[in-house]
């Protein structure tokens, strides 16, 4: 069904500051197709799409639709060839009505309210037509998430685009709006219009799309027709990264447990569950890691557990006492330690300077603070202290840690971590954004604190960081453990399998791929 | 307009320098006091382009103005006194703005201040004066403090915008204020809306003979020091930091950000409410309608000019104050329009906000 090309999209480079969000990714639509476009977080999906639209320009590279090339950084232009994209957070006034919400913008307001009533009609023609149950005077804040959706893509429509883009629409949807979603978007191609899908979920991609492209690390790593394809393979392209190196270690030396998690869950930040029932131990001398695909309840399992979200249900134990109910200070003041997902949102305070940087949580107490008043000596030696310890390279202790690499602020959150001497250690992402040297050093870091004794519980999207240095892989998707697995590098596509959702069969635990399809 | 000790804008501070030598020391301190100094330099020089559009000769105004406020002691001291609340209640600004809690209701805490102060200052005649003083700014340092944690409680249980309740909150403490001096603390058989006048042994001590400068001057510099201990030597200061700059890395830290915004906003309440007290004991000697001038407003420039620092605040509240008391020269003297030295002030401002602006942009990490 797929028809000549309609859109190229070629060798298109992106950089935010140090961050490299495209690095030459080229892709093509080709017309009255499903195409998806599948990769991780922070793949560059996005930002690609943006830059498709006008909303962002590209450092270099261009854009050709029908034959003539675009004018970057133009959203009007993008509209005028038929671009248009469904955002993940609507664009929609809440106080207004859906009809209101689709004439904002064109034109004089004395004109455009002139001819509402041919504006509702034509909404409603194009919603029975689609089957949309779009009402055009229904007021936008009244509708539920799946409605504002279907609002979102018929606004789309209404403005004559011919070439939707979907950023991860699923996201915010419960299954029968993801079915409905998926079935339009099958209509929409009937009709002649071309989609872009966005999504890092493998099933919906198999399910609805006509071709697929992965993109890793601002690139596009692979492109194929979905029928020649199958969710393990998509999964390793998606997840696949160079074998690291190989650290040496001690084989796993059984401890008492340390840390037990007993049927877990808690809620995202739009309330909806989001850790759905989980229940693992860490023990002394243990590294368990955590994988999955990013967005399957990781963060808030480590907000949960740090006592920076509420946990709804289940428990936490840290050498038998429980954290769940206890505030953050509280569970700081235990034997437990949390390297945050996220350095800059979290982990440090980017204008500040090393010194006091370093004593975030312990600001209050001894040695750090006497009598209400920080100790200005103490902090200075402990900073020198952690900076020598851990090579930090920075070019004195005083000097915002904003002015520091990725590497060297990493360094300076996971000793200040260590330095408080945790019996557990909580790490979400480790090596995210840092360079090689460091990421090693790191990692060796961790593998030490292993043979001290610690229980250390390692979140990760990075499969190879896993490899290295866990004893053992809890795979997680859609808030739930499903399943175990050793971190055995030749059994890269069963947890990849399981990172997708889907139970390795019997027959599929030999080398041989086997199709799924 | 200094900021002393401290790296310009979002670079933020860095008490742990005990052992920096002097020289480099003092070279930061001048690189942190360049930017505000730049911002002013180019204020005034539109201001002169401004005057002379106008067809005005601009040094003449501005000789005029500058001999004029440091001509003498007693000028000088006037100038001081104009300081004095502005540097009170910069100074407690400086502690709400870095924890970026934006009290635009200092005016009306000043006013609460006030009320309670004279409250205090027309009843207990029996006081032993020393303990009558105090009574007396303790009362409004209390009220001032207890105004402002209103619109902080209503910012952590509700999610309140505090620019709006501040402001909001204003209108009540100045309406309230004009309902006491005419009703319950208006002064027996008065003509005009005012209370009673303080005994003479209650008012301020003054410092310098024959002029009007009282100790309130002192208070707010040695406050100053102690608002600057506690934000870059304190724990406490130092949680109002960290939430004010990252509120995610706070709740990290263990840091409870309701308690640090409450504490923050009532502290700069409290120095404003202070500043009432002040002003009616070392000033006014009673209360009236209009008792501020707009001190509450004119001492968030001071606060942003110091670039939230408290030292720095003493600095640029003599500077408004400069300014104001030359306004006030420009017209006698000069025959120049007030507004135009309010459009100076105003220009000062922007270009303050300006440079922070700028500074933000090169500040940015370089990887």
């Amino acid at each position: 069904m797929a028809g000549q090309t309609l859109l190229r999209i070629e060798n298109v480079h992106k950089r935010f500051g140090a961050v490299i969000a495209s690095a030459g990714a080229s892709i093509e639509v080709r017309e009255g197709e499903i195409y998806a476009l599948l990769g991780e977080n922070g793949a560059g999906k996005s930002v690609l799409m943006s830059i498709l639209c006008g909303v962002l320009t590209a450092d270099e590279g261009r854009i050709v639709c029908r034959g003539v090339e675009l004018q970057p950084g133009s959203p009007e232009e993008a509209v005028r060839r038929g671009i248009g994209m469904v955002h993940q957070h609507f664009m929609l006034v809440p106080n207004l009505t859906v009809a209101e919400n689709y004439v904002l913008g064109q034109g004089s307001p004395l004109r455009v309210l002139s001819h509402m009533k041919a504006v509702s009609a034509r909404i409603r023609e194009l919603s029975d037509k689609y089957g949309l149950d779009v009402r055009p005077d229904a007021l936008v804040r009244n509708l539920s998430v799946g409605e504002q959706q279907r609002v979102e893509i018929l606004k789309v429509l209404y403005h004559g685009i011919d070439l939707l883009i979907l950023d991860e629409p699923t996201a915010v949807l419960t299954p029968q709006e993801t079915d409905r979603l998926l079935e339009l978007l099958r209509d929409l191609v009937a009709d002649g219009k071309t989609v872009i899908f966005i999504s890092h979920k493998l099933d919906e991609v198999m399910r609805v799309s006509d071709r697929v492209s992965v993109m890793r690390d601002g690139k596009v790593v692979f492109t194929t027709d979905t029928s020649a394809t199958n969710p393990r393979e998509l999964a390793r392209m998606m997840v696949g990264r160079d074998v690291l190196m190989e650290l040496p270690r001690e084989a796993a030396r059984q401890g008492e447990i340390v840390l037990s998690v007993r049927d877990l869950a808690c809620n995202n930040e739009l309330g909806l569950p989001a850790v759905r029932g989980v229940s693992f131990d860490v023990r002394r001398n243990e590294i368990v890691g955590i994988a999955g695909v990013s967005g399957n309840g990781q963060s808030e399992l480590a907000l949960a557990m740090s006592g920076l979200a509420p946990a709804t249900a289940g428990s936490i134990r840290l050498n038998g006492e429980e954290l769940c109910g206890l505030s953050p200070a509280a569970i700081n003041r235990r034997s437990f330690a949390h390297v945050p997902e996220d350095r800059h949102k979290m982990g440090i305070v980017l204008p500040l300077p090393l010194t006091e940087n370093v004593i975030l949580q312990r600001y209050n107490r001894p040695p750090f603070s006497a009598r209400g008043l920080l100790r200005s000596r103490a902090v200075e030696d402990h900073t020198r202290d952690l900076v020598q310890r851990f090579k930090v390279k920075a070019r004195d202790i005083d000097v915002p840690i904003q002015t520091l690499s990725g590497g060297n602020q990493q360094k300076l959150v996971v000793a200040r971590e260590l330095a408080r001497h945790p019996d557990f250690l909580l790490i979400n992402q480790l090596t995210r954004g840092i360079d090689i040297g460091a990421m090693e050093f790191v990692m060796q870091e961790v593998l030490k604190q292993r043979e001290a004794g610690k229980a250390i519980l390692l979140i990760s999207t990075e499969l190879e960081e896993l490899f290295a240095i866990c004893d053992r892989i809890l795979v997680i998707y859609e808030g739930r453990i499903i399943g175990e697995m050793p971190p055995d590098r030749s059994r890269l596509d069963e947890i990849g399998l399981l990172m997708a959702g889907k139970e390795p069969s019997a027959r599929s635990a030999g080398s041989e791929p086997v199709r799924v399809h | 307009m200094a900021d002393i000790d401290i790296p310009p804008s979002r670079k933020a501070a860095s008490p742990f320098s005990s052992n920096t030598p002097l020289l480099a020391w003092s070279r930061r301190l001048l690189k942190s006091m360049l930017p505000p100094l730049v911002a002013v330099l180019v204020a005034l020089f539109a201001g002169a382009v401004l005057l002379a559009v106008t067809g005005f000769n601009p040094l003449d105004i501005f000789t005029v103005m500058v001999s004029g406020v440091f001509q003498n002691v007693r000028s000088i001291a006037e100038m001081l006194l104009k300081a004095t609340p502005l540097i009170l209640i910069g100074v407690g600004l400086c502690v709400s703005f870095r924890c970026s809690i934006w009290n635009i209701g200092a005016e009306g805490q000043f006013y609460a201040g006030a009320c309670a102060a004279t409250f205090c200052g027309v009843n207990f005649a029996g006081l032993p004066p020393a303990l009558h003083i105090c009574l007396v700014l303790v009362a409004g340092t209390a009220a001032g403090a207890l105004w402002a944690a209103i619109a902080g409680v209503l910012k952590v249980a509700f999610n309140a915008s505090e620019i709006v309740t501040t402001i909001m909150l204003n209108y009540i403490a100045i309406f309230m204020t004009s309902y006491l001096v005419t009703g319950p603390l208006m002064e027996q058989g008065a003509a005009y809306p005012q209370s009673a006048k303080f005994a003479h042994a209650i008012w301020l001590p003054r410092i310098i003979p024959s002029t009007r400068l009282h100790i309130g001057i002192l208070i707010a510099v040695a406050l100053a020091v102690v608002a600057y201990v506690f934000l870059f030597r304190s724990s406490a200061g130092y949680a109002v930091r960290i939430v004010g700059i990252n509120s995610h890395a706070a709740r990290y830290a263990g840091i409870s950000v309701s308690r640090s915004i409450v504490l923050a906003i009532a502290i700069s309440g409290a120095l404003a409410g202070l500043a009432g007290a002040v002003q009616i004991e070392g000033v006014t000697y009673r209360l009236y309608q209009d008792i501020s001038p707009g001190y509450g407003f004119e001492a968030i420039a001071v606060a942003l000019l110091a670039n939230n620092n408290p030292i720095g605040a003493i600095l640029s509240g003599i500077l408004f104050a400069t300014l104001d008391s030359g306004s006030e020269l420009m017209q006698i003297n000069a025959q120049v329009p007030q507004v135009l030295v309010f459009v100076i002030q105003g220009m000062v401002i922007l270009s303050v906000v300006g440079f922070a602006a700028l500074k933000f942009q090169s500040a940015r990490p370089s990887e």
